[in-house]
């Protein structure tokens, strides 16, 4: 019980003892703020920047989870048919795996002669970088199916589509919502990316502007906003993954 | 009797076996509709290639399969099978991995949604049979070992399958479920009078359980001696204490060694 209370206590602990370390260090050793504030200093400068913040954060948001709804989407989609197809698979994964290799930034200013500066652009990076792991772990889930268990189900007639749709994808969840949580990460980094290289809004473009105005307060509390929202997206989708595929966590050290 | 599994100087070769070497080789072998027969053999003779062909999940090089009368030219349908590992799903409580079959074959996959009681019904019926009363709605990771394989043989049989395809199914298990199993297996055969073909390591098992064992030599496999079980049934677990019986395993473990020395 005892460490229960300690394991549940420790991450406020952790957290909140990194940030005081931040708070004296900066006091002891006077540090400028324009090179790093104290904790106290951005926390202000979240208060008195929030509404600003909250529009652009909002818009963030948006982006992000757009672009994560296209990628789970289209990830499911494409990572069955990889688990099916041991030939599309093999075939297009060259493919897959340099696309993935492109830095996505690299991908925005192409999406800006395409679409223009707006919306499009953040949500595209956002779906781009983020679909990759999705399809990997779902064409993996599905095609390591037990042999034995094909076998069974072959032998009364069932179609390769039978067989992807009762075990595959059933079996493919754990490794979908997995991925997911790695998804969710990466499609804020590309809606981020995408914001600050083209778009009005966000907190992405909201970045560029104050460094480029050496608003040094605001790009910290901007920070901190995007790192609470990381948080909150990813405790989200861990949720689900604990909530839709409790039968795989049943194990000692998933505990 | 006319038979009912029916290979016919059958030729089979991998499409992945690097050397070419076939798995079994003018394999010939008869099953009659209703017996339980055994393949024993040593290890890698082929004996789960010859449950393949004979449930058309491969199909042969050479010569021919019959199965119900008719050439085997696609899975057969009308096969149920189990294997050492129990294979269950285990997002699926016991129950719905055992009604898994009905999902796929017609006329049941039709309707199981309408007439779900009926068929629930019928699972919990086998269950019974087994020996798992009243534990269908259990996970099967929280059933032991022993007890999923009873689930795994429900599942091979739900849909009343002509046949029956064993593949060492309690291999796994310790000495006391296993007898147990051969007596659940015993009396499973007795109520159904499906076919039953088990490939197994384990002589008392073939000799307690079968009709008619055939010893397969070693790879290439084919059948190097066909042996009756005169034993009445039903049969008591007593009688694997008597001498007949153990002459009759000490028999066959004779054909088993000079296939391997042959090897």
């Amino acid at each position: 019980m005892r460490t229960k209370n300690q394991l549940a206590l420790a991450p406020w602990i952790f957290t909140i003892g990194f940030f005081v370390l931040w708070e004296v260090a900066c006091r002891a050793l006077g540090i400028s703020s324009f090179i790093l504030p104290a904790p106290s200093t951005i926390l202000l400068a979240v208060w008195e920047y929030r509404i600003q913040l909250g529009y652009h954060a909002l818009h963030t948001l948006w982006m992000t989870v757009a672009g994560f709804g296209l990628a789970v989407a289209f990830g499911l989609l494409l990572g069955m048919v990889l688990g099916s197809s041991r030939l599309i698979n093999a075939g297009s994964y060259p493919l897959l795996v340099g696309f993935n290799s492109i830095p996505k930034v690299a991908v925005v200013p192409i999406l800006v002669f395409w679409f223009g500066v707006g919306w499009v652009p953040p949500v595209l990076t956002a779906f781009l970088i983020s679909f990759f792991p999705i399809v990997v772990n779902v064409a993996t889930g599905i095609a390591t199916v037990e042999p034995e268990m094909e076998d069974v189900l072959r032998a009364l007639g069932a179609s390769k589509r039978d067989i992807v749709f009762k075990v595959g994808v059933p079996r493919a969840m754990p490794y979908f919502f997995g991925s997911l949580k790695v998804a969710i990460t990466l499609a804020y980094v590309g809606s981020v990316i995408g914001e600050q290289n083209a778009s009005n809004v966000g907190i992405g473009n909201l970045l560029t502007r104050a460094s480029a105005a050496f608003e040094v307060p605001l790009v910290w509390a901007a920070l901190v906003v995007l790192a609470v929202l990381g948080v909150v997206m990813y405790a989200i989708t861990a949720y689900a993954e604990r909530s839709m595929t409790g039968w795989a966590q049943r194990s000692q050290m998933a505990a | 009797m006319k038979p009912f599994v029916d290979l016919h100087d059958v030729t089979h070769v991998y499409a992945r076996a690097e050397d070419g070497v076939p798995a079994v080789k003018n394999l010939t072998l008869r099953i009659h509709e209703g017996e339980f027969a055994a393949i024993v053999g040593p290890s890698g003779c082929g004996k789960s290639t010859l449950m393949k062909l004979a449930t058309g999940l491969q199909f042969p090089r050479e010569g021919t399969v019959f199965v119900d009368g008719r050439q085997v030219e696609a899975p057969v349908k009308l096969a149920g099978m189990a294997f050492q590992n129990p294979t269950m799903l285990p997002w699926r409580t016991t129950l719905d991995n055992i009604l898994l079959p009905l999902e796929i074959v017609e006329p049941h996959r039709g309707r199981l949604r309408r007439n779900k009681a009926e068929y629930v019904a019928k699972a919990e019926g086998l269950l019974e049979q087994v020996g798992l009363k009243g534990q269908g709605h259990k996970y099967p990771w929280q059933l032991s070992g022993g007890m999923q394989q009873r689930a795994s043989l429900c599942r091979a049989l739900i849909h009343e399958p002509k046949l029956l395809m064993l593949d060492e199914p309690f291999g796994a298990l310790d000495s006391f479920t296993r007898e147990e199993l051969w007596c659940v297996m015993r009396d499973l055969h007795a109520a159904q009078k499906v076919t039953i073909i088990l490939v197994t390591h384990d002589l008392r098992e073939a000799a307690f359980l079968a009709d008619r064992i055939f010893c397969m030599s070693a790879r290439p496999g084919r059948i190097v001696a066909e042996r009756e079980v005169a034993f009445p049934r039903p049969r008591d677990l007593e009688i694997t204490y008597s001498p007949e019986f153990s002459a009759l395993v000490h028999e066959l473990r004779g054909h088993i060694a000079q296939a391997r020395r042959a090897a």
